[in-house]
C-alpha cells in the first residue's frame, strides 16, 4: 500500500524533498514509515521519535495505516 | 471567530473593527513581532512557513477551545507567512468581550496554544548571512511539544510552553 509522506522545514531539508509517495507493506504503522524514512539518504538527520500527524491530526507512532493516508512528519513547531 | 494564515501584512485596525462593537467593554490585542536578536545572534529577518491546511485547522480548534473556556466569541487569530523584516507583525490575536478578564484570558490561551502546537516554522536569517530553522537543533526550544506516548491516548502530551517572542 502507498502513503503520502509530507516533510517540512529542517526535515524537508534533510531528505531533500517536501513530499513523497512511500510504498509500505500492508499493516504498517507510523513507526514503520519512520523507519523507512530513516533508511533514505539524509534520513539519519531525522530524530528517532519525531512528531507525526495523520491526515492533519497529531497521531501516535503505533497507529496502523490503511493506505492512502497523508503522513506528515512535523519538526518542532515555532510559530508566533 | 476566525483563524487565518495570511501572506500580507497584518492590519490591526481592521482586526479590531472586525471583532469589537458597542457590546464590548474590552478588546485585547497580542502581537508577535520579529525581534533583532535570538540566542545571542543578530537576526535580520524571519521566513515563516507552515503545514497550511493543518495549521489553519489547529488554529481554528484553538479558537473554539478559547471560546468554550472563556465565553469569548469575538476572537480572531491571524498568522503571517513568508519573509518578514525586523519589527513586522508575525501573529495577531484579538479578543473582545463585555469584560476584560475573559478577553485577556482568551487571548493568552490562544497565543500559548498556538506556539505549542500549530505547525508553523521559522527560518531565521542572521546578519552573518547564515540561516537556521528555529528549534531544529537539540536546544531548549524543542521541548514545546511531544510525540504522544505509545501506550497512552493519541493526544498531545502536555509540553511546557516555550518562552520567547
Amino acid at each position: 500500500m502507498t502513503v503520502t509522506v509530507l516533510l517540512f522545514a529542517s526535515y524537508a531539508d534533510a531528505l531533500g524533498t517536501s513530499s513523497m509517495e512511500l510504498e509500505v507493506p500492508p499493516g504498517s504503522t507510523v513507526r514503520d514509515v519512520l523507519s523507512a524514512l530513516a533508511a533514505l539518504p539524509g534520513g539519519d538527520r531525522l530524530p528517532p521519535r519525531p512528531l507525526v500527524a495523520i491526515d492533519e491530526e497529531y497521531a501516535n507512532v503505533a497507529t496502523e495505516l490503511r493506505g492512502g493516508e497523508e503522513v506528515a512528519v512535523i519538526p518542532p513547531v515555532a510559530g508566533g | 471567530m476566525r483563524a487565518s494564515l495570511v501572506d500580507r501584512p497584518i492590519d490591526i485596525a481592521s482586526l479590531l473593527s472586525e471583532t469589537s462593537d458597542e457590546s464590548c467593554g474590552a478588546s485585547t490585542v497580542f502581537l508577535g513581532t520579529v525581534r533583532d536578536v535570538n540566542d545571542g545572534r543578530a537576526v535580520t529577518g524571519i521566513e515563516y512557513s507552515a503545514y497550511r491546511t493543518m495549521a489553519e485547522r489547529e488554529m481554528s480548534a484553538i479558537a473554539r477551545e478559547a471560546s468554550e473556556r472563556f465565553g469569548v466569541t469575538r476572537l480572531i487569530v491571524e498568522h503571517r507567512l513568508g519573509t518578514l523584516r525586523l519589527g513586522e507583525i508575525s501573529v495577531a490575536v484579538v479578543a473582545a468581550h463585555a469584560h476584560r478578564a475573559p478577553a485577556l484570558d482568551a487571548n493568552r490561551y490562544v497565543i500559548e496554544e498556538l506556539k505549542r502546537r500549530v505547525p508553523i516554522w521559522k527560518l531565521e536569517h542572521y546578519r552573518d548571512g547564515t540561516r537556521e530553522w528555529v528549534g531544529a537543533g537539540s536546544g531548549k526550544r524543542e521541548r514545546g511539544i511531544e510525540t504522544p506516548r505509545e501506550e497512552g491516548e493519541a493526544s498531545l502530551a502536555q509540553g511546557s510552553v516555550t518562552p520567547g517572542s
